[in-house]
């Protein structure tokens, strides 16, 4: 059956079905991605936390983090995480803030420090796996 | 006509909608008024505890910082989680993180079409809510037994 309505959008505009903005879903499918990783990688840091770095203090968390696969997943935690936390900080703020210019500073804002935090923490756990327990050079 | 249409664009409503004794047009019912019930509640519990476990995010990359400094920073840090405001702020993330956690595979289920109803959205409710509640009470007993 045709459809008699008159419309100005072509069919390929109806079938991607992204509207005038274009995009619009990345950040609510990111969000939950995100969620869905966080789950086994939450768990398996948790789980980790308590089975090394509690009973074995500083030489069972390094012990831990120099493991190439838990190093793995605790950059994908950090990742994971971050990027979680950032959009939904970026949602609230949305929500909240009301002024715009306000509301623009406040989201690069958390962008810029989050992204800043999870790089650190990515860099810690970089160091740990490479040089943890080592000897300093000159020491 | 033009002044109200530049006003439109700029933003300005030359006729603010206050709701004075004297034009007292209904508003929409707000928090205050609306009695609290689990799901209003637990929706906004579940974006207080994403606020807060956003915010100690940082603390997690400062423990991976001690840990990567070395010893004896990794010590003074230590001492410090181990301070009653340590205690309290690191409980507080725990049951935050688990909340968050249970409610947000809530959210995730909804999102697949399960649990939509009036009922599936109560029972999952009070099951999240008590996961998460237990689960915390069973860390901290089994971590203060450790300490």
């Amino acid at each position: 059956m045709k459809d008699k309505t008159k419309s100005l959008r072509t069919p390929l505009a109806k079938v991607r079905g992204l509207g005038s903005a274009k995009e619009g879903a990345e950040h609510w499918w990111m969000q939950r991605l995100t969620a869905l990783a966080l789950i086994p990688l939450s768990i398996y840091v948790i789980y980790s936390f308590f089975a090394e770095v509690v009973y074995g203090g500083y030489d069972g968390a390094t012990v831990w983090l120099r493991n190439p696969f838990a190093a793995l997943a605790a950059i994908l935690f950090v990742g994971a995480g971050f990027h979680h936390a950032i959009s939904g900080l970026q949602v609230v703020i949305e929500d909240y803030v009301h002024g715009e210019c306000l509301k623009l500073a406040s989201v690069i804002g958390v962008k810029f420090i989050g992204w800043s935090l999870a790089l650190l923490a990515t860099i810690a756990v970089l160091k740990i796996l490479f040089f943890a327990n080592m000897p300093m050079p000159h020491a | 006509m033009l002044l109200l249409t530049i006003s439109r664009i700029i933003g300005h409503n030359p006729m603010p909608p206050a709701p004075t004794a004297k034009s007292a047009r209904p508003l929409s019912p707000h928090l205050q008024i609306y009695r609290p019930q689990l799901t209003s509640v637990m929706s906004i519990l579940h974006r207080l505890t994403g606020i807060a476990l956003a915010l100690g995010l940082p603390v997690f990359v400062v423990w991976l910082m001690g840990l990567a400094a070395g010893p004896q920073t990794y010590g003074m840090l230590i001492d410090l989680f181990k301070t009653p405001v340590g205690q309290i702020l690191l409980c507080g993330w725990s049951w935050a993180f688990f909340y968050h956690f249970c409610t947000g595979i809530r959210h995730l289920l909804w999102d697949s079409g399960f649990f939509l109803g009036i009922k599936g959205v109560y029972a999952t409710g009070w099951i999240a809510f008590g996961v998460s509640t237990l689960v915390t009470a069973a860390v901290w007993a089994h971590l203060l037994e450790w300490i």
